[in-house]
């Protein structure tokens, strides 16, 4: 089977937790052996891993018609595709979008991030799917996110083969209920289109089906994973006077990072032996600073600014807890990625993982007390460590995204 | 003739209060008496009330014919006293006809026999003392909280002077043996041993509706026994009336119907006592590890399973013997409360029966929040860094302080007349 997969984000380059998750799906529905995956971004950086997935990158495919000679296409964009794909997905170009600026090789400028004309950089994505849905073969069309259901559906649309969209998170999820209308316009529009729709929890599938009117028959969950490390010996825990707690993850009115600060204050009322983690960055990050200040335990609190690859996971497996109070959170992987590495998580009932996750405390977000009592049981109790971190750890460990792929496979050949 | 012996327990613990670690040396009450009270209350007038009633009945219409046993947990024994003296009144009623046995516990429902065997005995007196202050008779036989049983809590048992102990029908244990025997320790032969009939029991208790059971079928099946298989014993929580079987189920018409078929199909009724005293033992059991009443594997894994209940146990076992050196009323009850069986068993992961908890995480940390302000409590009245030997013998000195001025005055007085007597003979 084919899939023609529109996502926006692949690691190694990535802003959040939509890179992670296309990766590991990806990855875990490969291990079918008749899976071809082609895997579509904005703007990739030529060092993704593909071996086991095709990815093409929209800002390499012609959507107007330029003559260009072989060896100049070459120079040009060799590195991340061959100039005779170039060539023959030329072909596919059966519209007029001179109105879309385009350079020398008639190709888009993506800039694969989330710049202020996102809008656009959305609508150019849906002419570089036209392209490719006229000229590729595939069974299948798989939208990551709302940034790529109008490609989706376009493709759907010129190729007739059905569309299965992967909810990751709702503008319900980033706005706290404040929807943008247009953000909101786009993401009905896919779900309506869609053939299936799928999401990462139960939680988004109830979001899916109240605020987007949808089907409940057409709305599956299937639950995020996670890939196991392979350096995971590598990270290690030093051993020092002080517990460590530690927040992960953009300082967004999302995340609810005040509610963590407040944890904070409670515990250290009653132990001084603590120090809370900050770490990430986000338009929040100075008005939690000046929280800190106000609660006068900035001396046991410390900001880390906006951490990358490997140090997320050496942050993590250096913290004794880590703590994602977030207000709503369609899956949210850090947890899972917390405990793989053995430290113990408390998460907000309102996260998504919270639904898989039976080795790890959870409590509602605006409960604070419950919060820092949950932290403070597990920097006093070494059983209550130990135990969320043995039995917490296996758990992760058999949330395969094989699984989750399998499931995916069957939602395919539903609607085919 | 088949004799079957009928034992009910019922057992209530204190329920916990949501107890933040803020509170710690703050708050000195752990309990949530709005709960206890509402759920003591639910039980009562569906289930412990109705089901005496009928008892009471049977009792009457048989003329004593009909027989069965109680255990009662000390801990619930006090909320009946404290919210429904009437359930007291009506096992007092029952008492009186004779036809009824109350069984010893340990009084706090506690593990103290697998973890603290002076603890165990303290508490198997308490029960017993306070069960002959309410109906009058000292129990002979024990039903240890859970149906706990190993050689060594018989051994301990049979030392406090009881004959006869109710244990359940563990496969690993009885293997081909049929429980419907009385059997006796393993090296103890006057310590008479039980067996519950596990599936007998539980075909009431928890099939009833199911399978459809009905007085006439259930008494057959006894009936139809081998010959020389003669006592069914059946043990069950009394919630079994009313709650775990719902009034609509009919199980309280099955229960008034048991007598009537038991009268025709041969079938009479026994006190645990008389049971063990009528039947000769048909050999001993050998039980190396302790066996409870719960669960498949029938040990001690729903209370001792994993890491959390471990470290509980160890940490309130740790200061048994302090705790008693205390004269501090609130303290002690407090620390019986604390033993209760079903606050470790909230903590399991696999089998947390009847949790008011969300996880077995939830329960572990305000049950360790609650035993620190405990401890702390411990230690203010006598403090950790004075080891228990020590604390024994400053106490002893305290204790006998007057006694021993007083002797030493004496001796004085005896030396000052000497003295005079040498002076006035000079």
């Amino acid at each position: 089977m084919k899939a023609l997969m529109f996502g926006w984000e692949f690691p190694p380059h990535i802003l959040g937790g939509l890179g992670t998750a296309s990766y590991g799906l990806t990855r875990g529905m490969a291990m079918q052996e008749d899976m071809k995956i082609t895997f579509v971004i904005p703007k990739p950086h030529g060092d993704e891993d593909q071996s086991f997935l095709k990815i093409i990158g929209a800002c390499n495919v012609p959507v107007v018609w330029k003559e260009n000679d072989w060896n100049y296409v070459n120079d040009r964009i060799g590195k991340m595709m061959h100039p005779d794909e170039y060539f023959w997905l030329r072909n596919g170009i059966k519209y007029d979008f001179h109105r879309i600026h385009t350079n020398d090789l008639g190709c888009i400028d993506f800039s694969g991030r989330y710049p202020d004309n996102l809008i656009e950089e959305i609508s150019n994505y849906e002419a570089v799917a036209s392209v490719l849905a006229h000229q590729m073969d595939f069974d299948i069309i798989h939208s990551h996110d709302w940034l790529t259901y109008p490609a989706g559906v376009f493709a759907k649309q010129i190729s007739g083969k059905p569309l299965v969209i992967h909810v990751h998170a709702t503008d319900f999820d980033r706005s706290r209920g404040q929807v943008n209308p247009i953000v909101y316009g786009i993401e009905k529009r896919g779900m309506d289109a869609a053939d299936h729709i799928m999401t990462v929890s139960d939680l988004t599938r109830a979001i899916v089906i109240e605020k987007y009117h949808q089907d409940p028959r057409k709305v599956t969950t299937v639950h995020n994973a996670v890939e196991p490390l392979a350096d995971i010996e590598s990270f290690i825990k030093t051993t020092r006077k002080d517990k460590v707690v530690t927040f992960l993850g953009r300082i967004t009115m999302q995340k609810g990072p005040e509610y963590f600060v407040e944890a904070a204050y409670r515990v250290l009322q009653r132990t001084k032996d603590v120090r809370f983690v900050m770490a990430g960055s986000g338009d929040m990050m100075n008005a939690m600073i000046d929280l800190v200040a106000k609660r006068n335990i900035a001396d046991r609190f410390h900001f880390t600014g906006f951490l990358k690859g490997r140090q997320v996971h050496e942050v993590l497996a250096e913290s004794d807890v880590y703590i994602m109070p977030s207000v709503s959170e369609p899956f949210g992987i850090s947890p899972l990625e917390a405990m793989q590495v053995g430290t113990p998580s408390i998460i907000s009932k309102q996260s998504g993982c919270a639904e898989i996750l039976t080795h790890a405390i959870k409590t509602d977000y605006w409960d604070i007390d419950a919060m820092a009592d949950a932290i403070y049981s597990i920097v006093k109790n070494p059983a209550m460590h130990r135990s969320l971190q043995e039995l917490g750890r296996e758990e992760v460990n058999n949330i395969r995204w094989e699984d989750a792929g399998k499931k995916v496979r069957s939602i395919y050949e539903s609607v085919m | 003739m088949k004799n079957i012996c009928f034992y009910f327990q019922i057992h209530q613990p204190l329920m916990l209060k949501r107890y933040r670690f803020f509170e710690i040396g703050q708050d000195h009450y752990y309990y949530d008496d709005f709960q206890t009270e509402d759920r003591i209350r639910y039980l009562v007038d569906h289930s412990y009330l109705p089901a005496n009633k009928i008892i009471a009945e049977m009792i009457r219409s048989t003329n004593g014919k009909f027989r069965c046993a109680y255990s009662i947990s000390g801990v619930t024994l006090e909320q009946f006293e404290q919210y429904a003296p009437e359930v007291i009144d009506s096992f007092k009623e029952l008492s009186k006809t004779g036809s009824v046995e109350f069984l010893a516990e340990p009084y706090g429902h506690s593990l103290a026999s697998v973890f603290d065997a002076n603890e165990f005995e303290l508490q198997v007196k308490m029960h017993s003392d306070k069960i002959e202050a309410l109906f009058g008779k000292r129990p002979t036989t024990l039903f240890n909280a859970e149906l706990i049983y190993s050689d060594e809590i018989g051994e301990l048992v049979s030392k406090m002077g009881y004959k006869t102990m109710m244990i359940d029908e563990a496969k690993h244990i009885m293997g081909w043996k049929s429980p419907n025997y009385v059997y006796s320790h393993s090296y103890i032969p006057k310590l008479k041993l039980l067996v519950r009939n596990h599936k007998l029991s539980d075909d009431i208790a928890f099939r009833f509706s199911s399978i459809m059971l009905t007085s006439e079928k259930f008494i057959g099946w006894v009936a139809s026994l081998p010959e020389d298989e003669k006592v069914v014993n059946i043990g069950m929580g009394y919630e079994a009336f009313g709650i775990t079987q719902s009034y609509q189920t009919g199980i309280f018409d099955f229960l008034k119907a048991l007598p009537y078929h038991a009268m025709e199909q041969q079938v009479s009724f026994l006190l645990p006592s008389e049971t063990s005293k009528k039947n000769e033992s048909a050999g001993p059991l050998s039980v190396p590890y302790p066996i409870s009443w719960v669960g498949n594997d029938k040990d001690l894994t729903p209370w001792t399973g994993n890491d959390l209940q471990h470290e509980a146990l160890t940490k309130l076992y740790a200061v048994g013997e302090r705790v008693r050196l205390c004269t501090d009323k609130p303290l002690l009850r407090d620390w019986l409360m604390l033993q209760c069986t079903d606050n470790f068993r909230y903590m399991s992961h696999k089998d947390a029966h009847g949790t008011h908890f969300e996880s077995a995480y939830d329960a572990f940390m305000n049950y360790m929040n609650v035993l620190a302000d405990f401890l702390v409590r411990v230690d203010a009245q006598y403090p950790t860094s004075i080891e228990n030997e020590e604390l024994n013998e400053l106490l002893k000195t305290i204790n006998h302080q007057e006694r021993e001025i007083e002797a030493l005055e004496e001796e004085v007085k005896k030396l000052k007349s000497k003295k005079t007597k040498v002076i006035a003979e000079k």
